[in-house]
C-alpha cells in the first residue's frame, strides 16, 4: 500500500539532489573550462602537450586519494588520516620491492584497506565521531611509519623491478599510465556511486543515517566500507607513487594530503554535511587545483606560498558560492 | 525492547556499578591525568622536581590559550582549523612592524607591533565568524581556506623568510617569571578563569552553549546567532594571536613555516580528550586544561623513558580514541 508513495518521495529526493548536485558540479566544470581558456591565451608554456602531461602526472595521485575521499564524505564522514596512510602506503611499497612486484603492490595497499577498516570499525561500531577517530588515525599512523622507518632515518628504495615500476612509469597513447588508473579510479567510483544499491545506500547514509536505518539499509556495515575504500585508494596511489620515484622517499611525505584532498572534494561540489555529493565533481575538483598551481608558476612567476594563498582563496569562494546554491535549493 | 527490559530488572544490581562508570565517565581526563602524574611520581627519575614543573609551565602556554578559544568555538558546534596559521600571521605582522628597517620591517615600538598582530588575529577572527555564520559556510571548510591560504599569507608579510628579533621585550615574554611561575603561564591561566567564567556567568556563554545545542531552536530563542557566532571565533582569533606571540618569544624569530604548525589538531585533541563533545551544546574549561596538560604530559614522560617519538606518537592516537570513547554520553542520556 504505502509502497507506491515511497517511490515517489524517493524520486522526488533524488532529483532536487541531482539539481544541487548539476549546479556544483558545473560550478567546479565552469570554473576549470574558464581558467584552461584563460591559460591557452595568456601563458604559451601553459598548452604544451608536455606541460599538460607533467600536470595530470602530477595530479593523478591525490586524484586517487580524492575519489576514496568522496565516499566517505558523501556517507557523512571525513577521513584525516589520509596523508599518513599515503606515507606508510608509499614506505611499504618500497619495503616490501625486494620481495618481488606482487608485495610491493599488494601489501600495501592491504594494510591501507585494514586501517581504513579498523578505523571504520571504531566510527561505525563504537559510533565515535569521524573526525577524532581519523585525526588518532593521522597522528597514530605517521607514528607508525616513522617507526617503520626508523624515526625517519631509513628511505627504503626499489631494487629495479621490471613490471612494478612500468605500471607507473609506462604510458599509453602518450599518457602516463598513473594518469590512466586514476581516470580508471574515477569510472569505477563513478559506477559503484551511482549505478549499484550500495551507492545508493552511502547517498542515504549520508543524507540521514536514522532514516537510512529505519528504511533497512546496513548503516553501519555502509560506514565501515567507506573508509576501507578510502583505505584502499590511498594504497593505489602511495604504491604508484613509489613506482614512479623508485622509491627514497621522506618519512613525512604526503604531510596534509587530507587537506588537498578534502578541498577538492568540496569544490567538486559534494557537500561536507553528507548525502549529498558528485565523483566527476571532484575531478574536477582536482584538476582545477592542480591546474591554477600550474598556472601560478608558468605563467606568473609567483612564490610557492603565494600560490598557497591563491588556493585558499579559491578554496573559500567556491565553498561560499556553493552555500548560496544549496540554500537556493533548500528553499525551492 | 528486550534490552530496555534486562536492563530495569538489572538495575538494583548494577546500581553501584552504572554510578562508577558514569562518574567515570565524567572524570575520564582528570583520572588519566592523575595516573599519568602518579606513574612519573613513582618511575620517573628528577619528576618531584621544580624544573620538570618549570619546563611544563614553559611549554604549554601556547596550546592552552589556542584550547580555550578551540573549546568556546567547538562549543557552539563549530570548529577552527585556522588556529596554526593565525599564529603565524600574527608573528609575521609582529616581525614586520618591530624589525629594523634594514631586515625589511617598520621599527615601531613594540607595543604597537603587539597591539597590531592582536588586531591581525582579530581580522581572522572576524571573517572566519563571518564565513561561518553570515556566510553559512560549515566551519571545517570555513576555516579550512585559512588554514590553507594563512601560512602563505604570513610568509608574504615576511617576505618568505625567518626573521631573527631580538626587542628586549621578547627576552621577558620569555624568560620572565612571578615567584618562580613563568608569567606567560600566569597569562594562559588568567585566559583560562576567563573563559571559565564567560562560559559559566556571561550572556555570551549561555548563548554560545544554545546555539551548539540547537541552532535552529536558539534562533526562534531570540539568540543573535550570527553576533554570537563572529564573537566566539574573534576570541578565538585573538587568543590565536598571543599564542603565536609567546611562541615567536620562545623562538626568538617569526618563523612563519614553523610557528603554529599543526597547532589546530593539539587544540582540538586538547579539547576533545577534556569531554567537550565535538557536536557543541557543552563547553568542558577545566576538562580542557587537563586534557591539554595530559597530552604534554604523556609525550614528556615517554620522551623521558627513552620511548621513540614514532611510539609516543601511535600512544597518542589510543590515548585519544580511548578518551573519547570512555566519556561518550550513555545511550540513555542521548
Amino acid at each position: 500500500m504505502t509502497a507506491p508513495a515511497e517511490f515517489a518521495g524517493t524520486r522526488r529526493t533524488l532529483s532536487t539532489r541531482s539539481v544541487t548536485s548539476l549546479v556544483s558540479r558545473n560550478g567546479a566544470f565552469g570554473v576549470l573550462v574558464v581558467v584552461m581558456v584563460i591559460g591557452f591565451l595568456t601563458v604559451p608554456s601553459f598548452g604544451t602537450a608536455d606541460n599538460l602531461r607533467n600536470t595530470a602526472l602530477a595530479a593523478s595521485f591525490l586524484a586517487i586519494i580524492s575519489a576514496g575521499m568522496t565516499f566517505v564524505i558523501i556517507s557523512g564522514g571525513i577521513d584525516l588520516s589520509v596523508g599518513s596512510l599515503y606515507a606508510l602506503a608509499v614506505i611499504l611499497s618500497a619495503d616490501m620491492s625486494s620481495h618481488g612486484s606482487w608485495a610491493a603492490i599488494g601489501v600495501p595497499i592491504a594494510a591501507c584497506a585494514f586501517a581504513g577498516l579498523v578505523q571504520g570499525l571504531i566510527i561505525a561500531r563504537l559510533r565515535l565521531p569521524p573526525f577524532i577517530v581519523t585525526l588518532a588515525g593521522l597522528t597514530g599512523i605517521r607514528g607508525l611509519v616513522f617507526y617503520i622507518t626508523k624515526e625517519g632515518n631509513s628511505h627504503p628504495s626499489v631494487p629495479g623491478k621490471p613490471f612494478f615500476e612500468t605500471v607507473s612509469r609506462g604510458s599509453f597513447l602518450t599518457i602516463q599510465n598513473p594518469v590512466w588508473i586514476a581516470l580508471a579510479v574515477f569510472a569505477v567510483g563513478w559506477y559503484v556511486l551511482n549505478r549499484t544499491a550500495f551507492g545508493q545506500a552511502v547517498q542515504a547514509v549520508g543524507g540521514n543515517d536514522t532514516s537510512a536505518a529505519l528504511m533497512g539499509l546496513p548503516v553501519r556495515r555502509v560506514k565501515v566500507i567507506v573508509y576501507a575504500i578510502s583505505g584502499v585508494a590511498v594504497g593505489i596511489s602511495g604504491v604508484l607513487s613509489t613506482g614512479l620515484s623508485g622509491g627514497g622517499q621522506e618519512a613525512r611525505v604526503g604531510n596534509a594530503y587530507e587537506l588537498s584532498a578534502i578541498a577538492a572534494v568540496v569544490i567538486g561540489g559534494t557537500l561536507l554535511s553528507g548525502g549529498v555529493g558528485s565523483i566527476v565533481g571532484t575531478l574536477f575538483g582536482i584538476t582545477l587545483l592542480y591546474v591554477i598551481q600550474n598556472l601560478i608558476v608558468q605563467g606568473f612567476n609567483l612564490n610557492s606560498y603565494v600560490q598557497q594563498v591563491v588556493s585558499g582563496v579559491f578554496l573559500l569562494v567556491v565553498v561560499i558560492l556553493q552555500a548560496v546554491f544549496s540554500r537556493r535549493s533548500e528553499t525551492e | 525492547m528486550t534490552s530496555t527490559a534486562a536492563h530495569t530488572v538489572g538495575r538494583s544490581a548494577t546500581h553501584g556499578w552504572e554510578d562508577i562508570t558514569s562518574w567515570v565517565r565524567q572524570r575520564g581526563v582528570y583520572i588519566a591525568l592523575a595516573l599519568v602524574i602518579l606513574y612519573n611520581v613513582i618511575f620517573t627519575a628528577h619528576f618531584n622536581q621544580w624544573d620538570t614543573v618549570q619546563l611544563l609551565f614553559a611549554q604549554m602556554p601556547p596550546v592552552l590559550i589556542v584550547s580555550m578559544g578551540m573549546a568556546l568555538v567547538i562549543g557552539t558546534g563549530g570548529i577552527d582549523l585556522s588556529v596554526g596559521a593565525t599564529m603565524a600571521i600574527a608573528s609575521a605582522v609582529l616581525a614586520k612592524f618591530v624589525a629594523p628597517a634594514s631586515s625589511h620591517g617598520l621599527g615601531s615600538p613594540i607595543a604597537l607591533a603587539i597591539a597590531m598582530a592582536l588586531l591581525a588575529g582579530l581580522a581572522v577572527g572576524v571573517f572566519n565568524g563571518t564565513v561561518v555564520a553570515v556566510g553559512r559556510v560549515q566551519p571545517i571548510v570555513a576555516t579550512l581556506s585559512l588554514l590553507v591560504a594563512g601560512r602563505g599569507v604570513a610568509l608574504v608579510i615576511t617576505g618568505g623568510a625567518l626573521v631573527e628579533l631580538f626587542d628586549p621585550f621578547l627576552k621577558v615574554v620569555r624568560q620572565g617569571q612571578v615567584f618562580g611561575i613563568a608569567d606567560v603561564m600566569i597569562v594562559a591561566a588568567a585566559i583560562a578563569v576567563v573563559v571559565s567564567v564567560l562560559v559559566r556567568r556571561t550572556t555570551l556563554g549561555y548563548r554560545l552553549v544554545a546555539i551548539g545545542g540547537n541552532r535552529r531552536a536558539a534562533v526562534l530563542a531570540g539568540v543573535p546567532v550570527r553576533s554570537t557566532l563572529i564573537t566566539v571565533y574573534a576570541i578565538s582569533g585573538v587568543f590565536a594571536a598571543v599564542a603565536g606571540l609567546i611562541a615567536t618569544a620562545r623562538l626568538r624569530a617569526s618563523d612563519p613555516s614553523y610557528i603554529g604548525l599543526l597547532m589546530e589538531l593539539s587544540a582540538i585533541t586538547a579539547v576533545v580528550v577534556g569531554g567537550t563533545p565535538l557536536k557543541g551544546g557543552q563547553v568542558r574549561v577545566l576538562g580542557t586544561v587537563a586534557g591539554a596538560v595530559l597530552m604534554q604530559l604523556l609525550q614528556t614522560t615517554l620522551l623521558a623513558h627513552n620511548i621513540p617519538n614514532s611510539v609516543s606518537e601511535m600512544v597518542e592516537a589510543l590515548i585519544i580514541v580511548a578518551a573519547v570513547y570512555i566519556q561518550r554520553p550513555s545511550r540513555s542520556a542521548a
